[in-house]
């Protein structure tokens, strides 16, 4: 993995315009939300409902750019435009991603 | 106007991006609602007015861009401002969101800055319109107003069934020469306030107002059921009010007022005449004038209500109705059969 899990700039930017403490609560939201989101996208793939996974994706992209999480961004930002392969979909390789990107948030709101 | 708040309807599927999209809204001093996915967004622009809505693209159940074709069908949503704010790829998606009638797009995450710019464009806009809308509203019938916003203005006609009614005050000439200005214009604004009443409660439109004069079109630009029975029920409508007021004149010893109506109904030209500055929405032709004719023929037979052989063929059949002396007038060059009440 080249590219850093957090971009603090992005990060920084996201705490200064909204607040440490609302920006936190949105951290927490999406650290609930996401396994939801991970799961609509193994759902989609197992029903093979191409739109479904194709959302899943993109909605996870969209939130790993609020926080700056440009691995979890890309990774799922490939997936949206690559929509549901025929082999098995690369989804293990994104929970590990989300596994990292879900430690590094928490170390931020520790910090 | 940029200090006044407005109400933002943020439709999006992501919890995060809606909790997000709501504080920034609030920050900017605005009020915001949330919806899930475009159907309930639908739901709740049915049941409350919205400045402007912050829509997503990728939905379930409803899209953005179905959002965007439902509000372009609706007469009454579709000129709610439409902000997309989505991380959709591909510029083509982007174009389809403006061609659907957005009126602008900020890329996810939304920065705060540009969001503020762009709604407050979008308020100004949208107050601008409905300011716009409500001096329509006023200086045109609702029934024109929605004409005009469904097809748009152009100066042109189209042929239609209707029944024109013509009204006056008699000898209001003579009669507001012995009375001071503001007293003319306060009987004039009360006759129009009951006249008005009576055409758009049976279905009409006032098209005209000349002094004390009124020409009120039935079936344009809607068609009614029967505008003839309509026509006649408004002017008889009139009289019994009239006689109200005439009661509450003769308290304070005033003159009675007596209003003559002249209704004829057939094919007309309606449309928007005058120039591209200034034009009125009205009827033309055959039927108008016979309306004019009868109106005035009032005076000359004494009568409250005349109408000619077509909407006597329209009214109900145990209408009440006298055929009086063939006419021969001015502009019509076969004799024409007059009917009273």
């Amino acid at each position: 993995m080249t590219q850093s899990l957090i971009d603090t700039a992005v990060y920084a930017e996201l705490t200064d315009a909204m607040g440490a403490e609302f920006s936190a609560q949105l951290v927490t939201t999406f650290l609930e939300d996401a396994p939801n989101m991970i799961a609509a996208l193994k759902q989609g793939a197992s029903d093979g409902d191409a739109d479904a996974y194709r959302r899943a994706a993109h909605s996870l992209k969209s939130n790993a750019e609020v926080f700056g999480a440009t691995a979890l961004a890309t990774h799922a930002r490939d997936m949206e435009l690559s929509g549901l392969p025929d082999t098995a979909p690369p989804i293990p390789a994104l929970k590990a991603v989300y596994a990292d990107t879900a430690d590094a948030l928490r170390a931020l709101l520790d910090a | 106007m940029r200090d006044t708040p407005g109400r933002l309807l943020i439709v999006d599927d992501n919890k995060v991006n809606r909790l997000l999209m709501t504080r920034s809204v609030e920050q900017l001093g605005h009020t915001a609602a949330v919806a899930e996915n475009g159907r309930i967004a639908m739901e709740m622009l049915a049941a409350e007015p919205f400045d402007i809505l912050l829509l997503d693209i990728e939905m379930p159940e409803m899209d953005g861009f179905e959002v965007l074709e439902a509000l372009k069908a609706d007469p009454k949503l579709r000129d709610l401002p439409v902000i997309v704010t989505s991380s959709v790829e591909g510029l083509d998606n982007i174009v389809r969101c403006i061609e659907l009638g957005a009126e602008d797009y900020i890329p996810k995450p939304v920065n705060k800055v540009l969001l503020n710019a762009r709604v407050s464009a979008s308020l100004e806009r949208k107050r601008l319109y409905d300011e716009q809308k409500k001096l329509l509203d006023r200086f045109a019938t609702v029934e024109v107003a929605e004409h005009l916003n469904r097809g748009g203005f152009a100066i042109g006609g189209q042929r239609l069934h209707a029944t024109i009614l013509f009204c006056d005050i008699r000898d209001f000439t003579a009669m507001s020469e012995t009375m001071a200005p503001e007293a003319t214009i306060d009987l004039i604004n009360t006759y129009y306030t009951l006249m008005f009443d009576a055409v758009s409660s049976q279905g009409g439109i006032v098209s005209l107002m000349v002094g004390d004069g009124l020409m009120a079109l039935f079936g344009a630009p809607k068609p009614i059921e029967n505008s003839a029975q309509s026509a006649v029920a408004a002017a008889q409508d009139m009289l019994t009010m009239t006689a109200a007021l005439n009661d509450e004149r003769a308290v304070v010893g005033e003159p009675a007022l007596r209003i003559g109506f002249g209704i004829a109904t057939g094919e007309v030209v309606a449309g928007y005449t005058g120039t591209d500055e200034r034009a009125t929405y009205t009827c033309v032709g055959k039927t108008v004038n016979l309306a004019a004719r009868m109106e005035a023929h009032t005076k000359s037979v004494d009568r409250d209500i005349l109408f000619d052989e077509e909407t006597r063929l329209r009214l109900a059949e145990h209408t009440d109705c006298e055929a009086l002396a063939d006419m021969r007038f001015k502009g019509f060059s076969d004799a024409i059969r007059v009917f009273a009440l």
